[in-house]
């Protein structure tokens, strides 16, 4: 509080010194420093093509991101997202290929596979207050499992050359799901900072109990944000069917540690209460980039893993650092 | 925060909770066997009982060490990337010839150091433990296939073999698997550090008020379970002809599973490393039942998901009665 007063009172400058000290700022001095470096390492990097096509990969781990932020403000977790996306996923494959439903049916079948498994998580962590790091780990192995047995682990292919709109296309110049992104980020930040359901948001990742006690829906509010989490999933499922044109029962395994790892490299803290879209997303952007560039300056795939663990673990020690101070 | 002070206001009542949990896994674990062996009576014979156990032990020996981690209101979701590293260095030491318990020290030791560093950065920088160890997980993961590049170890001497032998009948990793809960059960329930365990994770500003040091105590739980993974390595390097790069991948899921379904409540203060060995074995036996019951491989997954939550689920219920 004291330093937004002293923001709000003082010049120009100490303003903008004291937006760069919050989370958000200084993710992005890092995120210049890197964009600086890796353009200088590589010719390939800082170009138009290059970029645009990164946020057609950015754009999945993007998709279940934003309501784990959400979840993770409230203090929450969902283990099950990279689970639920490969499920819904094959569903869509299944529905259209063995049941004979045309494609658009099919895709709202993905949807609806999605928030359903979505609905069950929350079910269980609102209303039957399983903790939610022991429920999503048993829905983790649940949903995949469905994946499989349903799959009976048999792709899914041959897909009509229109479906690749979605995951393939471009609107302009713009790839079609960056766009579908963009328009959910703005809705996910406005109804996070700007309405009553986000403060609630925070409140419960606060204090729930005092939450409680000042008349909030917390079941509520739990149960919606996990069948949100479910939807995005299966969103997320239907655009990366669309772009790779197949669907796999091992789709997206592990996938929820990279979402995870955005989020907390976003700021929002581990514990809730605290956190915000603006931040996961420049720590997607950051994750994302670093991978990019350092496959193109040449470092083998695998090990830009270990890059993005050591960045985690410093942008959060040096964050504990400065506050601290 | 009112609950957990309930809770360490009243151990005594606490152990008795945590009884009746690896009461009910322990019935499970022998319901499952009389039903599955009246479908199947191939099931009910000592060496397939015992191939469960043999192959639970590896996963029960890191969940002795998550036992210690999660009671201290910790987690560590680094343990199969370490489990591989720890598998790695023991095998590639033992191909190019250096002795073979030599060659197992070392992954210890390299379980301990890679522990140590995920204590430093918990208790003394204050990072949250789920942050630490995802962290770590990527970094020892992207380290080791950089390092192996994704190839096998094969050609190892014979005498690396140990958890293929049997010592007065009964296989190696059995041996280590008693010891060693045996030993975490001693030392969580009578040692002065072992209860202290449980005090930091059941309030950990209380036992600061108590006179023990949080800070050092989670320190020492994760340095513990360095050990306790770099032994899990070992055991588990030393079964089959050869060690993968992917070695150890999922691991994590599989130690987490067994412990938080032996009833080690995830919220820290609560649990005990018995229940962790039952809830491991269960989820292997799971596994060879669904096989006697010719269920889909496919679905196995799916199953076994269904019965961890099935089984926390009774557990969570129990509890609410009895609050």
């Amino acid at each position: 509080m004291t330093t937004e007063t002293r923001a709000a009172t003082s010049a120009q400058p100490s303003r903008l010194l004291s937006a760069l000290r919050t989370q958000e700022g200084v993710l992005f001095l890092v995120l210049v420093v890197i964009v600086i470096v890796l353009s200088l390492l590589s010719d390939r990097f800082l170009t138009v093509n290059n970029l645009l096509n990164q946020t057609r990969l950015f754009t999945e781990t993007a998709l279940l991101a934003l309501p784990m932020t959400l979840i993770i403000i409230s203090g929450g977790i969902d283990l099950s997202v990279g689970s639920m996306l490969a499920w819904s996923a094959v569903m869509l494959g299944f529905s259209w290929q063995l049941l004979g439903l045309p494609l658009p049916l099919a895709v709202v079948v993905c949807l609806l596979t999605g928030a359903i498994g979505g609905a069950i998580n929350g079910a269980l962590i609102a209303y039957v207050r399983v903790p939610p790091l022991i429920a999503t780990l048993a829905t983790l192995a649940i949903y995949r499992g469905f994946s499989f047995g349903i799959s009976q682990a048999r792709s899914a292919r041959g897909f009509p050359e229109e479906f690749a709109f979605w995951g393939q296309g471009q609107v302009g110049p713009f790839p079609t799901q960056f766009l579908i992104l963009v328009v959910l980020i703005v809705a996910m930040h406005l109804l996070l900072a700007r309405t009553g359901f986000g403060r609630w948001v925070y409140a419960i990742g606060n204090n729930e109990l005092a939450a409680r006690y000042s008349g909030i829906p917390v079941e509520r509010v739990k149960f919606t944000l996990y069948t949100l989490s479910g939807l995005m999933a299966g969103l997320a499922a239907f655009i990366f069917t669309s772009r790779v044109t197949t669907t796999r029962a091992d789709a997206a395994t592990g996938l929820e540690l990279d979402v995870i790892a955005a989020v907390v490299l976003g700021g929002t803290s581990i514990f809730g209460g605290s956190g915000s879209i603006i931040g996961t997303m420049l720590g997607l952007v950051i994750i994302t980039l670093l991978r990019n560039g350092l496959l193109l300056t040449g470092v083998k795939g695998d090990a830009t893993f270990m890059v993005i663990g050591l960045v985690l673990i410093a942008a959060v020690l040096i964050n504990n650092l400065v506050r601290r101070r | 925060m009112a609950t957990s002070t309930t809770r360490w206001a009243t151990p005594a009542r606490r152990s008795g909770v945590t009884l009746q949990q690896e009461g009910v896994i322990a019935a499970a674990i022998l319901g499952l066997t009389v039903v599955v062996s009246l479908a199947n009576p191939d099931f009910f014979n000592t060496t397939n009982l015992l191939d469960i156990v043999v192959n639970t032990a590896y996963i029960a020996v890191a969940a002795a060490g998550m036992t210690m981690v999660i009671v201290s209101g910790n987690i560590d979701i680094s343990v199969g990337s370490m489990l591989g590293v720890c598998a790695t260095i023991a095998g590639e030491l033992a191909r190019n010839g250096a002795p073979v318990p030599l060659a197992f020290a070392v992954a210890v030791l390299a379980g301990s150091v890679m522990g140590a560093v995920n204590g430093i950065l918990v208790a003394y920088a204050r990072i949250p433990a789920i942050v630490v160890t995802l962290g770590m997980l990527s970094i020892l993961r992207g380290g080791l296939i950089l390092v192996t590049q994704g190839r096998w170890i094969e050609s190892l001497p014979e005498a690396f073999f140990f958890s293929q032998r049997s010592t007065l009948g009964i296989p190696n990793p059995v041996w280590v698997m008693l010891i060693v809960v045996g030993l975490v059960w001693l030392f969580m329930k009578y040692h002065r550090w072992g209860r202290a365990i449980y005090a930091v994770g059941g309030n950990a500003e209380a036992a600061r008020l108590a006179g023990i040091n949080p800070q050092h105590v989670q320190f020492f739980v994760f340095v513990v379970n360095g050990v306790l993974v770099g032994l899990a390595a070992v055991l588990y390097a030393s079964r089959f002809t050869a060690i993968q790069s992917n070695a150890g991948q999922g691991f994590e899921l599989a130690v987490i599973s067994g412990t938080v379904v032996g009833g080690v409540s995830i919220l820290g203060g609560t649990g005990s490393v018995i229940g962790a060995l039952l809830g491991s074995l269960l989820i292997s036996q799971i596994g060879t039942a669904a096989i006697f019951l010719k269920v889909s491989p496919f679905w196995l997954q799916a199953v076994q998901g269904g019965l961890i939550l099935l089984t926390v689920l009774i557990d969570v219920l129990r509890r609410r009665r009895f609050a």
